[in-house]
């Protein structure tokens, strides 16, 4: 294992990956791209020599609602050789498709399709972009900040069908939340 | 009458086959669609999400300390390990330094959670296999392991034990002296096993040389832990990243050399030892003071404290009711979980409640390889396959 990448040279990292601005938070790298330059960007991070970020530990969607650019995507990837992590972070609006990463590494796969499951951000040249983590035929996208904690429909079974079918849901009661503007300040 | 050609060619089509999810061999609610060409597997199709229960989201909805126990849930037999990335994650966020009683405390349960998920797969995998005693062997040691989570918490799987700020409660009087006892009488225990398994013909025809997955394979995947190792690259976070007290201890990271099942399970085996050597170390050198941050805003205040300020009542009812904020910011987390890196990603915008938190569970990752380690296998190796992975359906559904 050489020596840790400790503090990067972004000047000499920007000559080779196009990325708009960076940032360290919690001794944490980031990196902002375009969207349209990121598989370029991550293909650079991991075949150069001096990176070889080739490990893709995760990808997670977040729903910035009320922004122009309403997701952003964001990569973190793992140089075991210098034992570095890097977050790729991308925004795109609702209605843009984002290039998919499994040409570059075959994991992004399934958390790309956990993404379009959840959050609804289609995947370009993805092979087999289905849903993951939801019930056959459910549709939305529950983490979506604009869909609700108890979701549309619920599932019973039937009695005149004989099978489990879902339906509209019903509440008792509305789900509450609490807000409160007093918690703590650290 | 003559026939042509192409109707004299009988059109073969593979046999697709429905695998789970309610298989005892399917670790949870797995759901596999096979095809196979006679007894051999040509393609693997998992399907999963039958465990979801949207943990993600219902985080967004709770404060930092409520959320917590959801992490007991994910991974339901290394209930710890992921709780202590939650607070790991949290007090990056908050810039917070724990005591340092409270981090031997957390390595030892981390340790202790470490040897309840191995015992576990390499217990569960044994009886996939077709060896039944290891099984049985391996829950009575459960047993006490869990005795002990619930000396400490009052819970014998989920915990909360480990919380942002240190751990809740300081250890019982006795419980280290019991925690030796336990770690001096589990090396035969484990030798037992090793009898059973590691030169057992049976169980090295139905291992050796099964589900190999190559180094460039393992990287490429994104695998971590064990299954990391077992192809021979030596990535251990506690090791390479440390967190808490883990660089001033000294054990061995195992690393295999061929890949296969076999390796995984000798590593299990192994990293066992090694969890008992860095309990052992945590037993010697504890020390003592405080279990929790001086911090009062981050952690509830004491039952005596309680008792004679005004202020500490009125900061418990805030603290449990409404939490407190963290500063914006984002960070992600990673930590050394048995089965193998688990991550926090969790974005602050300023309030009690987490913008956003996801989970990266190691299991997804490795779930995600299956087809490309069950091809070209018999069906009975992919059983021995989904057994190495260790797959536990709380973290890969969330």
């Amino acid at each position: 294992m050489k020596q840790q990448i400790t503090t990067f040279n972004f000047k000499t990292l920007n000559q080779i990956v196009p990325f708009i601005s960076y940032r360290i938070s919690n001794k944490e790298f980031i990196l902002n791209v375009l969207h349209n330059h990121l598989s370029y960007s991550l293909n650079i991070l991991k075949l150069h020599l001096n990176y070889q970020f080739k490990v893709l530990s995760c990808i997670s969607g977040v729903d910035l609602i009320g922004l122009k650019y309403r997701f952003c995507v964001s990569y973190e990837i793992i140089s075991l050789v210098y034992n570095t992590r890097l977050r790729i972070k991308t925004f795109v609006d609702e209605v843009t498709p984002l290039s998919s990463l499994t040409p570059i590494f075959i994991n992004a796969d399934w958390f790309e399709r956990e993404i379009w499951d959840l959050y609804g951000i289609y995947f370009n040249n993805h092979k087999d972009l289905r849903r993951i983590l939801t019930d056959y035929g459910f549709e939305g996208f529950p983490l979506r900040k604009d869909f609700p904690l108890t979701g549309y429909t619920e599932s019973r079974y039937s009695e005149r069908k004989k099978r489990v079918i879902s339906d509209k849901i019903q509440l008792t009661q509305e789900y509450r939340l609490f807000y409160s503007n007093l918690s703590f300040n650290i | 009458m003559n026939l042509r050609k192409k109707q004299l060619i009988k059109e073969l089509k593979n046999f697709t086959l429905n695998f789970g999810p309610q298989h005892p061999a399917a670790h949870g609610v797995l759901r596999l669609i096979l095809e196979l060409d006679g007894e051999i597997v040509k393609r693997a199709d998992p399907h999963i999400g039958l465990l979801h229960r949207g943990t993600e989201k219902l985080l967004e909805f709770k404060t930092y300390l409520q959320g917590l126990p959801y992490f007991d849930r994910l991974d339901y037999v290394s209930m710890m390990a992921q709780e202590h990335t939650y607070s790991l994650a949290v007090e990056k966020l908050i810039q917070l330094k724990i005591t340092r009683r409270a981090q031997f405390i957390r390595v030892l349960f981390l340790e202790i959670t470490r040897i309840l998920n191995h015992l576990l797969a390499v217990g569960c995998h044994s009886m996939d296999v077709g060896a039944m005693t290891p099984f049985l062997w391996a829950f009575e040691e459960r047993e006490k392991l869990m005795e002990f989570y619930e000396r400490v918490s009052g819970a014998r799987m989920h915990a909360a034990y480990i919380r942002p700020g240190g751990v809740s409660s300081d250890l019982p009087l006795g419980l280290l002296d019991d925690i030796f006892l336990f770690s001096r009488q589990f090396h035969t225990r484990l030798e037992e096993i090793e009898e059973m398994l590691t030169k057992s013909r049976i169980w090295k025809e139905r291992l050796v040389d099964i589900g190999v997955v190559s180094a460039k394979d393992a990287i490429d995947w994104g695998f971590s832990g064990v299954m990391l190792r077992g192809s021979g690259i030596n990535w251990d976070l506690r090791k390479s990243q440390p967190y808490e007290i883990y660089n001033e201890i000294d054990f061995l990271v195992c690393v295999g050399n061929s890949g296969d099942c076999y390796d995984r399970f000798l590593i299990r085996i192994e990293e066992m030892k090694q969890s008992l050597v860095i309990i052992n170390y945590c037993l010697q050198n504890i020390e003592s003071g405080s279990i929790k941050s001086e911090n009062g805003k981050v952690v509830a205040p004491s039952r005596f404290e309680m008792k004679t300020s005004m202020e500490s009542v009125i900061h418990h009812f805030k603290f449990y009711t409404e939490g407190f904020n963290t500063p914006h910011g984002e960070t992600y987390v990673t930590t050394e979980a048995p089965k193998g890196e688990f991550g926090v990603y969790l974005i602050s915008n300023g309030k009690e409640k987490p913008y956003r938190c996801k989970i990266k569970a190691p299991g997804f990752t490795h779930l995600q390889a299956l087809n490309h380690m069950c091809k070209g296998h018999m069906i009975a190796d992919v059983v021995t396959i989904i057994g190495t992975q260790d797959i536990v359906f709380g973290e890969v559904d969330r």
